[in-house]
């Protein structure tokens, strides 16, 4: 909300001299934030004077009226002489008070004000309007004092426009909705400051009369605690407001309509309490205040026709609802400019049924964020006298004396404070009396039955005092919270990071380590990306949790495989002149749970049981762990040592190898076998089983499916589910053997089609326990093995732990593992 | 040609004489010496050392000489011979001194070339920074909690006292699952809900991770971005703790004269609550305060929500956004360079932060 400074002195003694500095700093040190201070004597610069017109000469001749005229402004221009200024306003006479802006001043935005050569005559600065001066949108004429600011030719015209105030923008958080009123922040700053704070909703007024003013009948009193209302009678329908409450009205950001709706309006923002205006005459019948009916409907005052929700409160007369009740009012009972007749209305409704209605109907009013917030129950009649006042005074009229009331209010709890728990949750020492002089401070009345225990009644502006809690933090912001020492405290030995912590930091740090670069995707995916990868109809990550209120509608699914979104990083890259890529991130992905139907209903005034939360956990969507590589261009660069090497296969296999080994799973728990896996091309894609379960999928994509999404042939990618890794044990240390290896080189010819792992496999196996290493250094497919063969060449190494080897024990254990090849994939040794 | 029973015969041992053998040692110093290389080395050395040296000629001799003069002739010979070989050696030494240097010179190769055959790459700052913040609070003696994205309306709101009439439950903040009761979760706070449900106290744990809210990707904002809270739970916590426990925080971020401003603000799940700066130094338009994150004292009604004892037990908790403590620290003015994967921009950043 914004407000003047100088609407809150009439209710806070400010220091004279307390600037808007001053002020911000008080009300953030006090929790109510502080958008900007601005303030009006800096927004128009130089001589800014009161004038008064003495002759007024009409220049004919042009496209429209344009006069030129004789101002007194007494001395303030220098000379004492008239001030020449051609204007194109039309709407003074001779005599009139005016504001003249002289050669040399600056206006809003920058625009320096000269003499200037216009319509043929010389023109000494200008006659301004309200736009002109940044006081409001009206531009239909320029400013016209009216003779009771008592300002005399010469002065400087600011104080009496209004120029001279400071203007607070401010946010205000949803427990205090006390504080989105003058009154509200003049009471903080009266805190802040220690000066006395004249409180204007606590005034004298009224109560009901026998005779109502209006006859109506509350049926719902939950939703409305209290409904009160007076009438006017007679007003002048063209009287319009007086500059002062237009212009707060106009620095809060709310347009100036009619003198009586500016009134309600006037009053929200001084009080609090929302307000509404009624057409009397447009009344038919009895006013009901009710739920609204299925299917009713009303058009709000913004045009809208709106279908009501049974929740929604209504007033409702003879012909339907006529206001959505507390958030905004309707068409056919609005005063208009004809209004003779004012129905003020003020009344308390509930927060939350006011907070439901402006969200269903996204009516997000200045008097549904006061609703929402909590407003003062005691507030309507003193509102509505000073309505009352304020629209006789200046719309003419008569009250007609009859006051309505229908007051269900019930008196906020009180609530019991030990007297040493400020002091306990705070860590500062407060004595009791310091607890019982905040507390008195912001309006509760303090009662101590025994020295120890206070009993708090907050004052009716305060809905949101209801926990020894929030009385705890009144203490702490009044004593402030600049006065909380810093004191660390002592945890307990911790277990540092669990396995699986550690585990993605590593498999982290190798991808890196090996070339890859880190990315954090959205992980929001479109329902055809499953189509474009090329799953088949079964495949279960077509599966997806979907947003019931995605960002964009193209995007609802939540990704079920990190590649989709991670591809999509690729492309962005690729787009911005990258070409040679490598990626990798590590993320959650998401299952849903088909059928696990809706989580249990838990409350919140004690733990759930056991049962309870596991029953509601079982709801929650499987998220295991990825990780997730893709390559494209050169993974080893061209350069001056010679060619590059494009990104293959091989090195997204090989980068699960690198993750799988990084996080403790070594030697022979990795298998990798062939696979056939969308989005995989299916020669090239490879299953990485451990400990014989696979856990992910890497090779070359499908050229299908790289076209589809736009990227580069033979692209590459790995993903594999991180969970399933199994979590590293302690590693026994194995025996070093110093005794000198024996190395035996084979060279076996297969067909083409067993895989190298199979034949790896069988020598291992095969040689026995004196095999140390064996490391496959040649693959050749060509004439000398003939057609559908090839040809691997292995490097054995043999060792014993306990001697040197002979030449007799190596050959015959090399033996053994061509022979076991030679049984298991037909393996035959080369050349013979 | 000596006998030993012939006479002595001066005549036939003159290779002993001193003069003789003074004579053979600095022709031998001459000759290594004028060697220019290795191979002139070795081919001078049987002329000054080898069977027909004069010093293994004169050493034949010393058998004619008698009994009486045996031994003092021995010595002076074996003297000219070490001396002759010292000087084949240091020469030797010399010469190949003189061909390793040459040979090193000729291998002379250009290190400044470049040799980035195998890129490096690098981690993504977000993680890195979580990473150093973990590691600050484990060795407080904190622990690393986490719990799902997709998370119970339950965990994310009501636990955390936000009923369900708060506007931060509307979709216009929340991402809703199509399925009832699940949201994405808003903040990493509904761990605070699991941690207090699986432990008791006293509990110290800090929460990275990832959350989500219906904003728009700008400079300043994006849907999906990264947290850090931490929760202690235990006998005898106060605001100060909490204090004491940030200004440790901003020090280890921001430097060693970053401190922290309070300001009294409004969460349903703690009370009270401060919204809380941190003065940094170092920021790149120059020194100020930075709005950071938010903090409280645990809410009871949380406390009892989770099974906790609010009358016994009392807890703080803090939350600040990884993106915007990188963004602070580190300069950078666009998130857009945070979200998108850019290369360019993760690379510069390298391993560590």
């Amino acid at each position: 909300m914004r407000v003047g400074i100088s609407w809150l002195r009439e209710y806070v003694d400010l220091p004279p001299d307390a600037s808007g500095v001053d002020v911000e700093a008080a009300l953030i040190g006090l929790g109510i934030e502080v958008e900007s201070v601005v303030d009006l004597r800096e927004t128009v610069r130089g001589p800014l004077v009161v004038g008064v017109v003495l002759e007024i000469e009409e220049l004919t001749g042009f496209k429209k009226a344009i006069r030129f005229c004789r101002v007194d402004v007494r001395s303030a221009n220098g000379t004492g002489e008239p001030q020449e200024v051609v204007c194109g306003a039309t709407n003074f006479t001779v005599g009139d008070t005016v504001v003249v802006i002289l050669p040399g001043g600056v206006l809003p935005g920058g625009v320096e004000v000269g003499s200037r050569r216009t319509y043929g005559h010389n023109s000494n600065g200008m006659i301004c309007s309200e736009r002109e001066l940044g006081l409001g949108d009206d531009h239909t004429g320029i400013i016209v004092l009216p003779p009771s600011t008592g300002a005399r030719p010469g002065d400087d015209a600011r104080p009496v426009i209004g120029l001279d105030d400071v203007v607070l923008e401010l946010e205000i958080t949803p427990d205090r909705g006390y504080a989105m009123s003058v009154r509200g922040i003049a009471r903080e700053l009266s805190h802040a400051f220690g000066v006395p704070f004249r409180d204007p909703g606590l005034g004298a007024a009224p109560g009901a009369t026998a005779e109502p003013a209006y006859p109506v009948t509350v049926e719902d009193t939950v939703g409305c605690d209290r409904f009160a209302g007076r009438v006017v009678r007679g007003i002048d329908p063209i009287a319009v407001s007086p500059q002062w409450i237009r212009r707060r009205l106009t620095v809060a950001g709310i347009r100036a309509l009619s003198l009586a709706v500016d009134i309600t309006n006037y009053l929200m923002l001084e009080l609090g309490q929302p307000m509404h205006a009624f057409d009397l005459d447009r009344l038919v019948g009895p006013l009901v205040v009710r739920r609204a009916r299925p299917g009713e409907n009303l058009t709000t005052l913004d045009g809208v026709a709106r279908t009501l929700d049974p929740e929604d409160m209504v007033i409702c007369d003879d012909t339907g609802p006529i206001s959505l009740a507390a958030v905004m009012g309707g068409q056919t009972s609005e005063v208009a400019p004809d209004t003779v007749d004012v129905l003020f209305e003020a009344a308390h409704w509930e927060p939350a049924m006011v907070g439901r209605t402006a969200r269903r109907h996204r009516l997000f009013s200045e008097a549904a964020k006061r609703w929402e917030r909590g407003v003062d129950p005691r507030l309507p009649l003193v509102a509505l006298d000073r309505a009352v006042a304020l629209l006789t005074e200046y719309g003419g009229g008569s009250d007609d004396g009859s006051v309505l009331d229908i007051d269900h209010v019930r008196p906020p709890a009180a609530v019991t404070l030990p007297a040493d728990l400020p002091s306990r949750r705070i860590g500062v020492r407060y004595p009791p009396e310091r607890v019982a002089e905040t507390l008195t401070t912001v309006g509760c009345t303090v009662d101590a039955p025994d020295p120890d225990l206070f009993v708090v009644k907050p004052p009716s502006w305060r809905p949101d005092l209801v926990d020894p809690a929030d009385l705890v933090e009144e203490v702490a912001r009044l004593d402030g919270y600049e006065k909380v020492p810093s004191d660390l405290p002592r945890a307990p030995a911790g277990r540092g990071l669990t396995a699986e912590q550690r585990r993605r930091r590593t498999v982290g740090r190798a991808l890196a380590e090996n070339g890859f670069v880190e990315v954090l995707s959205y992980p929001f995916v479109a329902p055809g990306v499953s189509d474009a990868l090329g799953l088949p109809p079964d495949d279960p990550r077509r599966e997806a949790v979907r947003l019931a209120n995605p960002l964009s509608e193209e995007e609802p699914l939540m990704r079920t495989s990190l590649l989709p979104p991670l591809l999509g990083t690729l492309r962005r890259n690729l787009g911005r002149g990258q070409r040679d890529l490598a990626l990798y991130e590590i993320g959650l992905v998401f299952h849903p749970r088909p059928g696990a139907g809706v989580p249990p209903a838990m409350g919140v005034d004690d733990r759930p049981s056991d049962e309870e939360f596991a029953a509601a956990d079982a709801v929650v969507p499987e998220q295991p762990w990825h990780l997730a590589t893709v390559l494209a261009g050169e993974i080893e660069p061209t350069g001056w040592w010679g060619a590059g090497r494009p990104a293959s296969w091989a090195d997204a296999i090989e980068s699960g190898r690198t993750a799988i080994a990084a996080v403790g799973v070594l030697g022979d728990r990795l298998d990798v076998h062939r696979a056939e896996r969308a989005p995989w091309h299916p020669a090239r894609c490879a299953e990485l089983v451990v400990d014989g379960t696979v856990v992910g999928y890497a090779g070359e994509l499908h050229p299908a499916m790289c076209a589809a999404l736009e990227l580069p042939r033979r692209t590459c990618a790995m993903e594999l589910t991180l969970d399933a890794l199994p979590l590293p044990e302690v590693v026994p240390a194995p025996a070093i053997s110093s005794f000198p290896p024996a190395l035996i080189d084979v060279a076996l010819v297969v067909d083409a089609e067993v895989a190298a792992a199979d034949v790896r496999r069988a020598l291992v196996d095969g040689a026995g326990p004196l095999l140390e290493s064996v490391r496959l250094f040649d693959l050749y497919a060509g004439e000398q093995v003939g057609p559908g063969r090839k040809s691997l060449a292995y490097k054995l190494t043999f060792r014993a732990p306990d001697r040197t080897l002979t030449v007799e024990e190596a050959v015959a254990a090399r033996d053994a593992a061509v022979a076991e090849a030679a049984s298991r994939v037909g393996a035959v040794l080369r050349g013979k | 040609m000596t006998y030993r029973n012939d006479p002595y015969d001066p005549k036939q041992v003159a290779l002993l004489d001193q003069g003789a053998l003074d004579d053979a040692v600095s022709e031998a110093e001459k000759a290594f010496a004028a060697a220019a290389d290795l191979d002139a080395l070795a081919a001078a050395k049987p002329l000054h050392l080898g069977d027909r040296a004069p010093v293994s000629l004169a050493r034949r001799e010393i058998g004619a000489l008698p009994p009486a003069a045996k031994a003092d002739a021995g010595k002076r010979v074996n003297r000219a011979r070490g001396l002759i070989e010292h000087a084949f050696q240091q020469r030797r030494a010399e010469l190949e001194r003189e061909r390793a240097d040459r040979v090193l010179a000729e291998e002379r190769v250009d290190v400044t070339l470049p040799w980035d055959r195998r890129p490096r790459g690098a981690r993504h700052p977000l993680s890195t920074l979580t990473e150093r913040i973990e590691d600050l609070f484990v060795g407080m003696g904190y622990e690393v909690a986490e719990g799902p994205e997709v998370e119970l309306e339950w965990a994310n709101f009501d636990a955390l006292n936000i009923g369900p009439d708060n506007p931060v439950r509307g979709t216009m903040d929340t991402f809703y699952v199509d399925a009832p009761g699940l949201v994405l979760r808003t903040h990493t706070s509904p761990v605070q809900a699991r941690t207090m449900l699986a432990r008791k106290p006293p509990i110290y744990v800090i929460v990275p991770g990832r959350v989500y809210r219906t904003d728009e990707l700008d400079a300043t904002h994006t849907p999906v971005f990264h947290q850090v809270e931490g929760l202690v739970v235990d006998e005898g916590i106060t605001m100060a703790h909490l204090r004491g426990t940030l200004d440790h925080f901003a020090r280890v971020m921001f430097g060693p004269d970053a401190r922290t401003r309070w300001r009294p603000h409004y969460f349903p799940f703690t009370e009270p609550s401060a919204e809380f700066d941190v003065w940094f130094p170092q920021h790149r338009d120059g020194p100020q305060w930075v709005e950071w994150g938010g903090c409280g004292m645990v809410n009871p009604r949380v406390l009892r929500a989770c099974g906790i004892d609010p009358d016994r037990y009392s807890g703080f908790a803090f939350g600040m956004g990884i993106e915007r403590t990188l963004m602070v620290r580190h300069g950078v003015s666009d998130m857009h360079d945070l979200v998108e994967g850019d290369v360019r921009f993760t690379r510069s950043f390298g391993m560590e932060v």
